[in-house]
């Protein structure tokens, strides 16, 4: 505990490099992964090679990838860019079966119903087909946010500062706390994003909630 | 006026839901399609707001081809009110009403005025305008509907089985409403249904259709009913029971009408219209 009152200027700035990464990470995943999530949808043909290619992205050893990357790219292995493409590469690995699958659970009578009353196309999307997909799209993405945080502290291996740091140097300088504050740290920041995406989907799908828990309320008033 | 002339529609998997339909639906009038599921009344009614394109003939509305029409902008100007409402979950009650005013460009404001008004019509609680679809019972539910489909004030209103998934207490009290409405707003109505009660109920002009709707009849519920065109129309819409086969029984009272149960239907008042 000493180590760590010790230490919060360290841990701070360290908490928030990893935030800047990983946030960077989750928000370019996201917008790549709907335009692929969604042609996987539109495009039954396509759909078993964007998911199964996309997916398998995941099983690249994320060290493997760290080291790749920077040959392939021609940045340094060092560059913090370098642990947010790898990041970004496996939050698309998560999200694009989030979004296909969002897509997928929207009822086609809501859709048709939608397209009865006179959406055009691209409105539709917009309007009726990506916000009833929003719930399982968020499902995705908060697991996508979480995986993403406690990834990010790989990137110490490849000299990327953040707050994988505590545990190398922990670990090197046999300074236990340090280890578990970072562990902490990273457990932390994982809860926080989490809490800020409930709350934005709180905010943005009011209806996502409506739904289910009154149902049985509004079938009495209706016998009333 | 709505006119099927000559059409066809055959679908990709060769089946062919309707099989040279021709019609002329009156403007101003309420038409209903009975017949039983599968028999292509959805099809038809879908041709014309272009859900479904036929494969042959063509639909006209007012002499003009729907098929010149931009499909998108002929939705937004017929009101269309389907089975289980239809509603967008993720709306309110205002903002599914608004729907189509907010995609023709009406503010907001102005929509949502729209919409009040509109609870008003078809006898929903304004206090309910910011509730969501779910939170609603199937009646409710289904009034929006209504509210959604009168929300542009379109000429012609389709309607595909309104009142098909609600309990029958509900649809009596819905059916009664919308022929309410209908005697104030004067619209073009195309009803789709497989019961023949509420077909008799609402129409002004039912046509009773087989499979490839194939029309077997077309006519007043009184003309059907007082001359069916073939046994097969006779038994559908159940001349010989119920209470489409009633006969006089003189009591110490008067004549009264009892079917085929002898349960008493009606007293036989004599001299009127």
């Amino acid at each position: 505990m000493e180590w760590v009152t010790g230490n919060l200027d360290l841990i701070g700035s360290l908490t928030l490099d990893h935030l800047r990464q990983s946030v960077i990470a989750i928000a370019a995943g996201f917008a790549l992964s709907l335009p692929l999530g969604w042609v996987a949808w539109r495009y039954r043909l396509l759909r078993g090679w964007v998911i199964t290619v996309t997916g398998l992205l995941y099983t690249i050893p994320s060290l493997a990838l760290l080291m790749i990357l920077p040959v392939v790219a021609g940045y340094p292995a060092t560059s913090e860019t370098n642990l947010v493409i790898a990041l970004t590469i496996y939050a698309v690995a998560i999200m694009v079966r989030a979004v296909t699958d969002g897509l997928d659970a929207v009822d086609p009578a809501v859709r048709r119903s939608a397209t009865a009353v006179g959406y055009g196309d691209a409105r539709r999307f917009w309007a009726v087909d990506l916000p009833l997909a929003g719930p399982v799209i968020l499902a995705g993405l908060r697991v996508t946010a979480v995986s993403t945080i406690s990834l990010a502290t790989v990137g110490i291996l490849v000299g990327v500062t953040n707050l994988g740091y505590l545990f190398t140097n922990g670990l090197q300088r046999r300074i236990i706390p340090e280890v578990l504050a970072g562990i902490v740290a990273v457990a932390l920041v994982a809860l926080l994003i989490d809490l800020l995406l409930m709350l934005a989907g709180r905010a943005l799908m009011p209806w996502a909630r409506a739904e289910a828990p009154r149902r049985s309320s509004t079938a009495a008033e209706a016998a009333a | 006026m709505i006119e099927f002339r000559n059409v066809t529609k055959r679908f990709p998997d060769g089946t062919v839901a309707v099989d040279a339909f021709d019609l002329v639906i009156p403007s101003r009038k309420t038409t209903v399609f009975v017949g039983s599921s599968g028999c292509g009344k959805t099809t038809l009614l879908r041709m014309i707001n272009r859900m479904v394109e036929p494969t042959g003939g063509t639909v006209a509305i007012d002499g003009e081809d729907v098929a010149s029409k931009q499909a998108v902008a002929l939705r937004r100007s017929i009101g269309y009110v389907m089975q289980n409402s239809g509603l967008m979950p993720h709306f309110t009650v205002a903002e599914n009403i608004a729907t189509v005013p907010r995609l023709t460009g009406r503010t907001r404001r102005a929509a949502r005025a729209r919409a009040l008004e509109l609870m008003d019509v078809v006898g929903l609680d304004t206090a309910m305008a910011d509730r969501y679809p779910s939170q609603l019972s199937g009646g409710q539910q289904q009034r929006v509907g209504v509210a959604r489909g009168l929300a542009s004030d379109p000429n012609i209103l389709l309607m595909d089985e309104p009142f098909g998934a609600v309990d029958p207490i509900v649809r009596a009290e819905l059916q009664r409403e919308l022929i309410r409405l209908q005697r104030d707003l004067d619209k073009t109505v195309v009803f789709v249904t497989h019961d023949v009660d509420e077909a008799f109920l609402l129409g002004d002009q039912v046509a009773i259709l087989a499979k490839g709707a194939r029309r077997l009849q077309f006519g007043s519920p009184s003309e059907i009913t007082e001359q069916p065109a073939d046994d097969f129309v006779a038994a559908f819409i159940g001349a010989e029971r119920g209470k489409r086969a009633l006969r006089v029984k003189q009591t110490p009272h008067g004549p009264v009408l009892v079917d085929a149960e002898g349960r008493t239907q009606g007293v036989l008042v004599e001299g009127g219209a």
